[in-house]
């Protein structure tokens, strides 16, 4: 069955990737933009109109670092509850990360994950597999197995891979077989009994700290095996100042590398955790002031690529307990929009290149469809209410995490309507299931 | 008073709860003394909950508990539900049920004692969780302190150590602070916490420089085990440099006060002589533990 062709009428439509932002009228057919068009557009027969003046019409946001938690771990979230909360989040497509129950490592499992994120009809999910059998880091995977079943990329998230041999090894396999591999930094040695960011705000609670050449000495490190292999690194959740200079200074000389930056980490720093505050605990942890300072200036000169909300639904069980017993992470998806605004309304981010980090930036890094609304694209948009002044509410999120340092924060700017395909999947609140 | 009903930790309190913990304490140890005996907490209960080992801590508690004339019981996680996978929020609220007027928590999670207490009835008074604080410590020192010098206006208190991992020190930074001590946290930087200063403490490498101007000497107690982790190449280097030998002793001004919170590796961080010296308050602070601890129990059952 066809999807009823949707035109999108009058709003401002942002797409930095094409150099336009303003009034224009969009039409969706067949799943694709067939014309965006500064004159008005006679809806073909049968057409849905939507009026968007006043709103602005988007590219579907791209996630590139999304927990989903299925197999293993359907008590935190399913595909699709996650996919439910992309969509509401205004996301139109997900990299799903492998730190499942069974990590996925073979290709068989990527093929689950695909499968499952088509069932659920909502958003696109782009599986990627592990760097290392059972994300042990002792032994690759069959990477070009990975590869034929789907994966876009490579990632032993949540974990780094501590030997430097290995990874580059993993370097070395995957480059021929075009896999970017996205690492999380993190000297397991150096980082080592500690729960949250060194500093005073450690020092104060008595929680002993992780220091941030943790991921910094990871970052230098990575950077060198990257220039030495010509393998492509994808810098997942930065969070350190120190990092971001690094990788500044890496793409200066040329170096084909990525990275990406997480809502929480360039918003809050490691003073939520007062109170042994749970939900401000993460992997990497919230930073100082200055990491903040420096994240929000890499978001803007385009050292950081992508925003990406390393989505990690927990149960509430998982987070009411002792900070040190408590799991990383919190729900990312519904809350992205609102806090990379944040960002604009402070005059940190132009509202451009706010769109470009959660769009064509995130397409970039790892080749995906999407990102952009020129004609023959992906019928994928987000309308945002850049103007809908909301609290947000833990309780109400689509996820089946209730995870969230942001519960109670008011945010100015709202999602209204994502559109995967051509197809209306959520709208004023409501995620349509199978539409 | 802007202490509440629990005793979680130091900071926050203003200098008129410390008084007011320290003067009820004395009233205690004057009745003991004059062989009066006060009963305040008569046919109330209260709940020990160690869930970390602790000799003294826990005894003082008891001992400062039946003499208050309460019933007590003393739980332990060793055998218990805790033990067969029970979350420590599901014991603590079947505790609470049974209906304590005050739980006394030791726990080796920082924190624990503030997530406690946002979910039971009870008073909580937390007797040391993790590496956080360890408020009915830094009363007793304080105590020890102003019985011996008469005031801590103004003094200079020198805590030796491991300061990374003690919930004694960063009770006692504020604790004296508040009463108006100058306090230095003394240590190898393997074991000084990044940012501690902003505690309002002076930060230190060299002990044998800070000596001569000490009023009061802490040594904290050297956990052997963290020289596998490379905190310390040896107790032999550790004592060089940060033990409590006569030699250094001798460097004290003569009213000079030496604690330790207990308990001792004698020889590592505090030699022999010098901790059964004239200068050593290590027994006064066991004893004036008792009074303090009959001042918290009293106060939060209140």
């Amino acid at each position: 069955m066809s999807v009823q062709a949707l035109v999108i009428e009058g709003g401002r439509l942002i797409d930095p990737a094409n150099g336009i932002d303003g009034v224009r009228h969009l039409l969706l057919r067949d799943g694709v933009v067939e014309l965006a068009s500064e004159g008005p557009i006679v809806p073909p027969p049968g057409a849905r109109v939507i009026a968007a003046a006043g709103k602005w019409v988007l590219p579907g946001f791209i996630d590139l670092h999304v927990h989903l938690r299925e197999p293993g771990q359907e008590g935190k979230e399913t595909i699709a509850t996650g996919c439910r909360s992309a969509v509401a989040g205004g996301f139109t497509s997900i990299v799903a990360m492998p730190n499942t129950v069974p990590p996925i490592d073979t290709g068989l499992l990527v093929k689950f994950v695909a499968e499952r994120g088509r069932e659920a009809k909502l958003c696109r999910v782009y599986p990627s597999g592990a760097i290392t059998r059972g994300q042990k880091g002792e032994q690759l995977t069959d990477m070009a197995e990975l590869r034929d079943a789907g994966c876009v990329c490579l990632t032993d998230d949540g974990r780094p891979v501590m030997s430097s041999a290995l990874m580059r090894r993993a370097l070395q396999w995957a480059l021929p077989l075009g896999l970017p591999l996205m690492v999380h930094e993190e000297d397991m040695e150096l980082s080592a009994g500690g729960w949250m960011n060194e500093g005073p705000v450690a020092a104060r609670l008595g929680l002993l700290p992780i220091p941030a050449s943790a991921e910094v000495a990871m970052v230098a490190r990575d950077l060198v095996l990257a220039e030495d292999t010509g393998g492509r690194v994808h810098f997942a959740h930065v969070s350190c100042a120190a990092s971001v200079r690094l990788i500044r200074d890496a793409k200066r000389r040329g170096l084909r590398v990525t990275a990406e930056a997480a809502p929480h980490h360039f918003t809050l720093t490691d003073e939520a955790v007062e109170g042994w505050n749970t939900h401000a605990r993460m992997n990497p942890p919230l930073r100082a002031r200055e990491d903040v300072e420096a994240l929000c200036e890499g978001l803007a000169d385009g050292t950081i690529d992508a925003i990406a909300t390393d989505h990690a639904p927990h149960s509430v069980a998982d987070k009411a307990c002792e900070f040190d017993c408590s799991a990383n992470g919190i729900v990312g998806l519904e809350t992205a929009l609102p806090l990379t605004l944040e960002l604009v309304h402070a005059g940190r981010l132009s509202v451009r290149r706010a769109v470009e980090l959660l769009t064509v930036g995130p397409a970039r890094v790892l080749g995906l469809p999407g990102g952009e609304l020129s004609a023959g694209r992906p019928a994928d948009v987000t309308i945002v209410d850049p103007n809908e002044e909301w609290t947000i509410d833990a309780s109400r999120f689509y996820s089946k995490g209730r995870n969230s340092p942001f519960d109670g924060r008011r945010v100015k700017g709202r999602v209204q309507v994502t559109v995967v395909g051509g197809r209306v999947v959520f709208e004023n609140g409501d995620v349509k299931e199978n539409g | 008073m802007s202490a509440g009903r629990h005793l979680l930790q130091i900071r926050g309190l203003d200098r008129a709860d410390v008084e007011s913990f320290l003067e009820l304490a004395e009233a205690h140890k004057r009745a003991h003394l004059e062989g009066r005996t006060l009963q305040p907490l008569r046919r109330r209960v209260v709940a020990n909950l160690f869930f970390e080992d602790s000799t003294r801590t826990r005894s003082s508690f008891e001992i400062a508990a039946r003499s208050l004339g309460a019933d007590v019981l003393n739980w332990t996680a060793r055998g218990s539900s805790m033990a067969k996978g029970e979350t420590l929020l599901d014991t603590v609220r079947n505790i609470d049920a049974m209906g304590p007027s005050v739980m006394v928590i030791r726990h080796s999670s920082s924190g624990a004692a503030a997530l406690v207490s946002r979910h039971v009835r009870a008073s909580v008074v937390n007797a040391g969780d993790g590496t956080h604080e360890h408020p009915s410590q830094a009363l007793l020192d304080a105590f020890t302190l102003r019985e011996k010098l008469g005031t801590l206006e103004g003094k200079r208190v020198v805590i030796v150590g491991d300061i990374l991992h003690s919930r004694v020190a960063r009770s006692n930074a504020h604790c004296l602070r508040l009463l108006g001590a100058q306090v230095v946290l003394c240590g190898p930087l393997t074991m000084m916490p990044r940012g501690i200063e902003a505690l309002g403490a002076e930060v230190a490498h060299d002990l044998d420089a800070l000596l001569p101007d000490a009023d009061a000497v802490m040594m904290l107690r050297i956990q052997l085990e963290r020289q596998q982790a490379g905190l310390f190449p040896s107790p032999r280097e550790y004592a060089r440099l940060y033990g409590l030998n006569a030699h250094r002793a001798a460097r004290l001004q003569k009213h000079a006060v030496i604690l330790h919170p207990g308990p001792m590796n004698r020889g590592v961080e505090i030699a022999n002589d010098v901790a059964d010296g004239l200068q050593s308050a290590i027994l006064d602070q066991v004893q004036n533990g008792v009074f303090v601890r009959r001042a918290i129990l009293e106060r939060c059952a209140a």
